[in-house]
């Protein structure tokens, strides 16, 4: 028989160890993140690109505000409120992170109930993250409702530097889209739990592929992360 | 020793992606226009980016026509000349070369190349298209509103951009952020696809390392346009706002017209940094598809393995990984402190590295090679001589104390026009030689062809090539007219007026390609499935052009590299990806 092969002609043998491996698993065969659905995948990759945009608006303000030569409003002065005759300086926004990181708790549960296939401890602990991430807006649209009567514009405000009311409401603003959003998609797969869509794996209405509870753990990597770029905007924006 | 049969198929990996239930379309509509097939999307994204990408040759015509005959054409003022670069610049760098080459090329060649039947999510892909298409409609519609497009320029630096001064400063700017926001949104959408598809969708067989550098250089543009358009993007959004709510995020204290504006406290340097930080990497995003594509092509046409395969893929990785940390390089003249300068002129040549590593192997897979001089290889070798041509005069461009006197010259205009503007162009038209029989099933016609070559890049050389000297004279870039000038000898008018002819014969080229696509798909020869017998899957298909599930009953599983070619002792001079191995694999060989 003639020998036709003279490159490439082997699988890879067994892996390697250290750094060797590493390059050797992620270039093998197929795909290079065993085990990981394609939706998971996109979902991890769209998020990495979602921080840098975030990074990118708070590189921004940081650089405003470092570089402004007018003062900056006192975040704790202009987010206190008072409450019962107490004047307690950032409540609002501690309540309101307080209320975003326990709906990640609860989609968490959720996700773990989804692989359960228990429908409706699912479905309902997902329809108690969107409430959570409701209410997280509807504080955010307080406290905007509270600043804008007080006399903040995105391009000036009482205080001080005039950065502190765009920056503010643009990096809110945006983030509070992205919590919008993932209320909605919440609400819309809940709907789909509920109907036990993924136990009869009913094919999606616009993509026509079929659902899995896959989905729902999905969801969560979107909605772990909009808190975790919401714990940075506490810090620094509110807490600096 | 008994001979017995070897069934490498039996030995390959088991499959472990399973069978992708693909959208069969069920009318005329959502077949050919609201079409989910990778390869309809890569043929709108194509059609979509070559016809505004006229739009920018016919500026570019018009720019000429100016510069060569000053005072000539009544209709070109200067707030029209400013608004046509804007509009050239702003058309090649991203609606016409970043989607043609992952929009275009990456739709068509990803899902074929690494043996997938679509995208990951077709209609994800789908949707991407359709922005882009909004992307464009909303940047063309500029022409035909009150005040016309933004004469900023096309890096947009505010605050002229934004203030009255410039042309474009009513709807102009506006909706040309508008524009880059919808096109950011749409290519993300259609990035994750190319992503997800090269990471998780491979045949079997398919290792990374086993992918054609096209995929390669397709792969890693995407990578880093998801990570770079994000500044673009912010950048985009940030401006949009100093423009239309009047906050100051880029805007400093002005007096316009003895006016004081309300503007106060803002950076222009901050947009030139959230600018550049995409832009530097929109360079490489533009590059290394071409690289990968041309690697492809010398190595086909020249019937010899790539060399340095390994080398190649990790040239086009560090490059991208590289362009991300170079950025302020364009703004020496914005003021830094030079400790910074020294910096980034240091990681700007370290690029030369890579690159170097890259030209030198392209060059050596020519060397004692088979080489045929199709018309695709007549544009390889013109980009290797145009990009090496173009990389040379960034070295200059690259170190601080060079830069400054030659910044903001036609020196620059003419150093990236061949490094990033005729470059990858001579790639995308060998590509669409090279694919064209594959899409259509006929070949280009090869008369044609040649004569597009040769007047395209000789053309492209005598525009460009006394632009630098121009240049390096002192005369301005976007300047409406340079007027008389002590330090502008009158020759300069002479060589303006030769470029601005030249300009117009390199375009008209441009119509004998159209010209030839059009007829060939009529008229061309039929190709047949493997016209330049290459070993990649793309050609392996069993319908010409492929059909909706690229692949028929079964996925092709991969037992060898893309760059079999002229092995000794084999019938013929390639072996496809997909061709078995007639003896079993040998343990700790190379993958």
């Amino acid at each position: 028989m003639a020998e036709t092969v003279l490159t490439n002609p082997g699988e890879s043998p067994a892996r390697a160890a250290g750094l060797r491996g590493i390059a050797d698993d992620w270039s093998s065969d197929q795909r290079t993140f065993k085990n990981v659905s394609w939706g998971k995948a996109m979902m991890w990759i769209f998020l990495l690109s979602d921080t840098f945009i975030f990074s990118c608006f708070l590189l921004s303000y940081m650089t405003a505000r470092m570089s402004t030569t007018v003062p900056w409003p006192n975040p704790s002065e202009v987010f206190a409120l008072t409450i019962g005759g107490h004047h307690i300086p950032l409540i609002l926004i501690a309540i309101m992170t307080f209320v975003l990181i326990s709906s990640s708790g609860t989609m968490a549960m959720a996700v773990n109930f989804g692989y359960r296939r228990d429908r409706v401890k699912t479905a309902v602990l997902m329809l108690v993250t969107a409430a959570l991430g409701a209410t997280f807006v509807g504080m955010q649209a307080f406290e905007w409702t509270k600043l804008i009567t007080e006399g903040v514009r995105p391009w000036e405000n009482p205080w001080g530097a005039a950065q502190f009311g765009s920056s503010f409401f643009m990096i809110t603003g945006f983030h509070g889209t992205h919590v919008t959003f993932g209320v909605i998609f919440l609400i819309a797969i809940a709907r789909k739990v509920w109907r036990g869509d993924f136990d009869v794996e009913r094919r999606g209405f616009f993509t026509s592929r079929k659902g899995h509870y896959e989905i729902v753990e999905i969801m969560g990597l979107y909605w772990h992360f909009v808190d975790l770029v919401w714990v940075f905007i506490f810090a620094f924006f509110y807490l600096w | 020793m008994v001979d017995v049969p070897y069934d490498a198929r039996a030995d390959a990996p088991p499959a472990e992606v399973p069978e992708v239930e693909l959208y069969h379309p069920r009318s005329w509509w959502t077949q050919y226009v609201f079409s989910q097939d990778a390869k309809v999307i890569a043929i709108q994204y194509s059609l979509t980016a070559s016809a505004i990408g006229l739009v920018a040759l016919v500026l570019s015509w018009l720019m000429r026509l100016q510069l060569g005959f000053p005072g000539t054409f009544s209709f070109i003022d200067a707030s029209q000349y400013l608004q046509f670069i804007t509009m050239h610049g702003m058309i090649m760098v991203i609606y016409l070369l970043t989607a043609l080459f992952l929009g275009g090329f990456g739709n068509y060649l990803i899902p074929l190349m690494v043996g997938a039947r679509d995208m990951v999510f077709p209609y994800v892909n789908m949707l991407s298209y359709w922005i882009y298409l909004l992307a464009v409609l909303v940047l063309a519609s500029t022409f035909f509103v009150p005040g016309g497009p933004t004469g900023a320029g096309w890096t947009l630096y505010p605050p002229q951009a934004v203030l009255s001064g410039t042309p474009g400063q009513d709807w102009g700017i506006v909706l040309m952020l508008v524009s880059l926001i919808l096109f950011i949104i749409g290519f993300t959408m259609g990035g994750l696809n190319y992503v997800v598809t090269v990471l998780q969708a491979r045949t079997r067989g398919m290792t990374l390392m086993r992918m054609p550098l096209t995929v390669w250089g397709i792969f890693t543009a995407t990578v880093m346009a998801l990570l770079a358009f994000p500044a673009l993007f912010v950048a985009s959004v940030m401006m949009l706002f100093d423009r239309l709510l009047g906050t100051s995020f880029f805007m400093p204290a002005l007096v316009e017209m003895g006016q004081q504006m309300k503007y106060g406290g803002g950076s222009p340097i901050l947009f030139q940094h959230l600018f550049w930080f995409f832009g530097h990497p929109e360079v490489y995003i533009v590059a290394l598809p071409a690289f990968g594509i041309v690697s492809d092509l010398i190595s086909t046409h020249a019937r010899k393995n790539i060399f340095g395969y390994r080398m190649m893929v990790w040239a086009i990785v560090g490059i991208g990984a590289l362009s991300f940390v170079v950025w302020a390089h364009h703004m020496y003249v914005s003021g830094m402190h030079p400790k910074f300068g020294f910096f980034f002129a240091t990681t700007t040549l370290i690029i030369a590295i890579p690159t170097a590593i890259k030209v030198y192997n392209w060059v050596l897979t020519l060397w004692r090679g088979d080489i045929h001089l199709t018309v695709p290889m007549l544009f390889a070798l013109g980009f290797i001589i145009t990009f090496v041509n173009g990389g040379l005069t960034g070295l200059f461009l690259g170190n601080v104390v060079v830069d400054v006197p030659l910044s903001d010259t036609m020196f620059v205009v003419a150093h990236f026009h061949m490094v990033m503007g005729v470059a990858p162009i001579m790639v995308v038209l060998g590509a669409i030689y090279h694919w064209y029989p594959k899409v259509t099933g006929r070949m280009l016609d090869d008369w044609m062809g040649k004569f597009h070559f040769w007047v395209t890049f000789l053309g492209a050389y005598l525009i460009f090539f006394p632009m630098h000297y121009i240049g390096l004279l002192g005369v301005p870039r976007r300047y409406h007219d340079i007027g008389e000038a002590a330090f502008i000898p009158s020759s300069t008018h002479t060589l303006n007026a030769f470029i601005t002819v030249m300009a117009l014969i390199v375009g008209f080229a441009q119509m004998v390609f159209l010209f030839n696509l059009v007829w060939s798909l009529f008229r061309g020869r039929p190709s047949g499935g493997n016209p330049w017998r290459a070993t990649t899957l793309e050609w392996q298909t069993p319908e010409t052009p492929p059909g909706h599930g690229n692949w028929g009953k079964e996925l092709p599983v991969v037992y060898r590299w893309a760059y079999d070619y002229s092995v000794p002792g084999a019938a013929q001079d390639f072996i496809p990806q997909n061709q078995p191995r007639t003896t079993p694999a040998v343990q700790g060989a190379a993958p």
